[in-house]
């Protein structure tokens, strides 16, 4: 009964004149009280969405592109505030009005769409009930028919089976499945404005096409207002009408997306698009305008193919098998009592018998989407797991035979090293830069304490570290600087093969731009090979001279890069390079 | 999503950006005066176990008959006993064993759960089996009927007492190193002290164990006043610290019988004692994980 009269109490529009714009965000400047005194994260933002627009606000991380939304949706955290400007929705003051009443519009005039859509759900809860609840808060439905009217929503973000998936739990729902939901309940109280903050982001590509194009479908159909955040030009300028690109806090250029690739007016809006990955260039033009033409380019060509074809590879990869046991304990005493014998076989093939060599010097791109075995294949590789059968052939010697709790401490762990995909969580965050590059060192590098300081200068200066980030610890550098310390402590003992597990997927596209031409760099001065682990084949086209494309445990593609990218032969490698999104160039 | 809160008054003011610890203590205290006053309590416990015995007004084994069962006054600060000893002097050198007792029990059960439960955590397996069971065992006895079983059978003295509390205070410790260890294990950072060439035990001791020690601070200031307590508790049932030894559970004890007589400042004030130390410990605890949490340090 309360719930009626709140709702009564809210006067929205909806058949405004569609020439006054749904939201209208005028000199916004949003502070947070910090311990440094006060930060000013947006400032003097202007953004106005018409009615039906799909609009995208692009920037790098700490551009102020989510503190935006918050502020529009009046959900900043405890020490951030509206310091000025006013932020129109439909004739109404967000700014001023009181929380019950935001409480009141949120979900069901504007939603929100998270980055994590794990996260976003309830994990104890069904989605069905989850969608249930939004339903019910905002008096859309009878109690009656509340389940149907969330079956209904479900189908309409076109799951699959929606009676079925009503009951589902988030944990029994693939990573884009949840992501659907979250969409469901963003919209199932159809709002007017649509929020979505980096929806796609941790999603394969070819679930984020699907993904995007359901949300851009969907607005559509109901001519709904959508603000998409990201980091992905790319992503931007494909599905939205409109392109706004922030930088540090203020609005640098705002642009129709068409126009926006063809002559992007403002430096930072260029360096920004050169930085993007895209077919077409080289890793030197990813780089800001005047450091592309560094001495290392004219090295390049000679680095592209293989030397000595002759030569013995360096890892030669056979018939390589992992398996895991489908069940823990418990699921086998279930199966003891049960009747029947269970349809699934007891074990699970994470990689099934793959077969690959990489030479001297060469760097191979190993691409699949999430849950294709290729982070299984690496880490066996590594040495850091065991191998259910098969063999590892590195310099000849078959290092597959050795336990991995074994290799740590033999010689050969030297040879192969790896470069880690989140350079926060690879850090010790006890210990300072130079420590972690000292590590291998001190343990392997069989050099004294008075030299390993001074090796550590050569290598900092060598990943182009400023020697006085060295004493710092993890938390005090940025994401660049840490995944140059990872670099450092790789390169460290000088290897021979280097796995580089999404390297640059944790970094902004113009630190990527830079990390990537590092590893280019220390490549041909070195001498080292690559296995890089991607799933972005933008990326990987970049850096790679062939391309392994793994689904399902089992190898669907291999060549030289050029060829499978230009000319897939199979199927899947073809639905993977559709799904990258093309920028209207 | 329904969490907004917009304050509406003007920001806190604007603080020197520094990044040392002393800032950063400063800073935790004036957000929480109460932390301050722990800390306070602290040094004042600190400095009563450290000089107290050398500052006090009288001996507080010297028995006087002609001045027993006195009230507090201002020759005796708390009064005086059956024998005629001076409670506020009793009370004060008792902080040393007191401290001396928990402070030692702690080290030797953070040694031994803390180690354990590391361990079980990061190597899990038969390791983790092995240390759950036990702390499973230990726990299934009440816990200070388990302290007194243990001072019974091995006898009355300081260190069985130190013994039995640390055995006691195990399992927590275990639970804690165990799960902090646990959520490490497949860390980017000790995957990546594998490739360095680091051996398993290394990483445990070099690589995790760094890492965990600001929580197991905040667990050591949390189970001192618990292992204060426990000695106590022990000495005031008759096991443990003997007569005339001063310390607070044996002076509460010899006072009980004289509360229902009027002379109530025998026990009043040694059980004060205990309280305050045991608040200051749990205050300090709230502090420390303040101070060591990494949320509050941006």
């Amino acid at each position: 009964m309360a719930k009626k009269t709140r709702k009564s109490s809210i006067k929205i529009d909806r058949d405004r004149p569609s020439t006054l714009p749904l939201l209208d965000i005028k000199d916004l400047t949003v502070e947070f009280a910090t311990r440094r005194g006060i930060v000013r994260a947006v400032q003097h933002v202007n953004i106005s969405v018409a009615k039906g627009e799909t609009l995208a606000i692009v920037g790098e991380s700490g551009s102020g592109k989510s503190v935006t939304s918050y502020a529009v949706m009046r959900i900043l955290d405890r020490a951030g505030r509206i310091a000025e400007g006013s932020v129109m929705f439909s004739g109404l003051d967000l700014r001023s009005a009181p929380e019950e009443e935001m409480r009141n519009l949120r979900g069901r005039e504007m939603s929100m769409i998270f980055q994590s859509p794990r996260l976003a759900l309830n994990p104890i809860r069904k989605v069905g009930h989850q969608i249930e609840d939004v339903l019910m808060q905002h008096v859309q439905v009878d109690r009656s028919q509340v389940g149907e009217k969330a079956i209904e929503v479900l189908e309409q973000v076109r799951i699959a089976r929606p009676r079925e998936r009503y009951h589902a739990y988030p944990f029994e729902l693939s990573g884009g499945m949840c992501q659907r939901v979250v969409i469901a309940l963003a919209l199932a109280c159809r709002p007017q404005l649509l929020i979505a903050d980096e929806p796609t982001t941790g999603l394969d590509v070819t679930t984020q096409k699907a993904v995007m194009d359901l949300v851009v479908d969907l607005t559509r159909e109901r001519g709904m207002s959508t603000i998409l955040i990201t980091h992905d030009l790319g992503l931007a300028a494909a599905y939205c009408d409109r392109v706004v690109v922030m930088e540090k806090g203020k609005i640098v250029e705002t642009a129709m997306s068409s126009a926006i690739f063809k002559k992007p007016s403002h430096a930072y809006t260029r360096k920004l698009m050169r930085a993007t990955p895209r077919p077409g260039v080289s890793l030197r033009d990813l780089l800001p305008e005047g450091e592309s033409t560094r001495p290392k380019a004219t090295a390049k060509a000679s680095s592209r193919k293989p030397k000595g074809g002759a030569e013995a590879p360096l890892l030669v990869v056979e018939k390589l098998l992992k398996e895991y046991p489908r069940h823990g304990g418990a699921a086998s005493i279930m199966k003891m009592f049960a009747k029947k014998p269970s349809v699934e076989p007891d074990v699970f093939r994470a990689v099934d018998g793959i077969s690959f060599q990489i030479a001297r010097g060469e760097s191979v791109g190993l691409v699949g989407e999430s849950g294709c075995g290729k982070s299984t294949t690496s880490m066996m590789v590594m040495r850091l797991i065991d191998k259910t059968s098969g063999t590892i052939l590195f310099n000849g010697e078959d290092i597959g035979e050795i336990p991995a709790r074994d290799f740590a401490t033999l010689p050969q762990r030297k040879l192969i090293q790896m470069v880690f995909q989140d350079p926060t969580d690879s850090l010790n965050p006890r210990f300072t830069a130079v420590r972690a590059i000292a590590d291998p060192l001190l343990q392997l590098g069989g050099i004294s304490r008075g030299e390993v300081r001074s090796r550590c200068e050569e290598l900092a200066a060598q990943v182009g570290l400023p020697l006085e980030f060295l004493d710092r610890f993890p938390h005090q550098l940025s994401g660049g600087q840490k995944a140059r310390v990872g670099i450092a402590r790789a390169i460290a003992l000088k290897p021979d093969l280097i796995i580089l597990d999404e390297p640059t997927a944790a970094l902004d596209v113009s630190v990527q731009a830079v990390v990537l031409n590092l590893l280019q760099d220390l490549k041909d001065s070195l001498g080292m090979s690559y296995l890089f682990v991607s799933h972005d084949l933008n990326v990987v086209r970049l850096l790679c001279d062939r391309v392994i494309v793994m689904k399902t445990g089992q190898i669907v593609e291999q060549g030289p890069t050029e060829r499978v990218m230009d000319a897939p032969e199979a199927k899947y490698t073809r639905d993977l390079l559709s799904a990258i999104p093309h920028p209207p160039v | 999503m329904s969490e907004t809160v917009m304050p509406e008054g003007a920001a806190a003011p604007p603080k020197a950006p520094s990044n040392s610890i002393f800032s950063h203590a400063r800073y935790v205290v004036s957000e929480n005066p109460v932390t301050g006053l722990a800390f306070g309590l602290f040094i004042l416990i600190a400095l009563c176990a450290l000089i107290g015995p050398y500052v006090v007004p009288h001996d507080p084994l010297a028995s006087d008959t002609t001045a027993t069962l006195q009230a507090p006054s201002l020759k005796h600060w708390f009064g005086t006993d059956q024998l005629g000893r001076d409670i506020f002097s009793r009370v004060i050198v008792a902080t040393r064993l007191d401290f001396i007792i928990a402070i030692t029990s702690v080290v030797l059960v953070f040694a031994m759960g803390g180690l354990a439960g590391i361990a079980s955590g990061f190597f899990g397996g038969w390791t983790d089996r092995i240390v759950g069971r036990i702390s499973d065992t230990i726990m299934a006895f009440p816990l200070f009927v388990l302290a007194m079983g243990i001072v019974a059978a091995l006898g009355n003295t300081v260190t069985n007492i130190v013994i039995a509390t640390a055995i006691i205070n195990f399992p927590l410790y275990v639970r804690v190193a165990r799960a902090e260890a646990n959520v490490r294990r497949e860390a980017g950072f000790v995957m990546a002290a594998r490739l360095s060439g680091n051996g398993e035990f290394r990483i445990l001791l070099a690589h995790i164990l760094p890492n965990i020690m600001p929580i197991m601070m905040v667990q050591i200031s949390l189970t001192m006043g618990y292992a204060i307590l426990n000695a106590a508790g022990l000495s005031f049932i008759g096991l443990g610290v003997r007569p005339p030894t001063p310390e607070w559970g044996i002076m509460v004890a010899e006072g009980a019988a004289n509360i229902i007589s009027g002379e109530w400042w025998i026990a009043l004030f040694p059980g004060a004692a205990l309280m305050l130390a045991v608040f200051t410990f749990n205050l300090l605890g709230d502090g420390l994980r303040d101070l060591v949490d990494p949320q509050r340090r941006t």
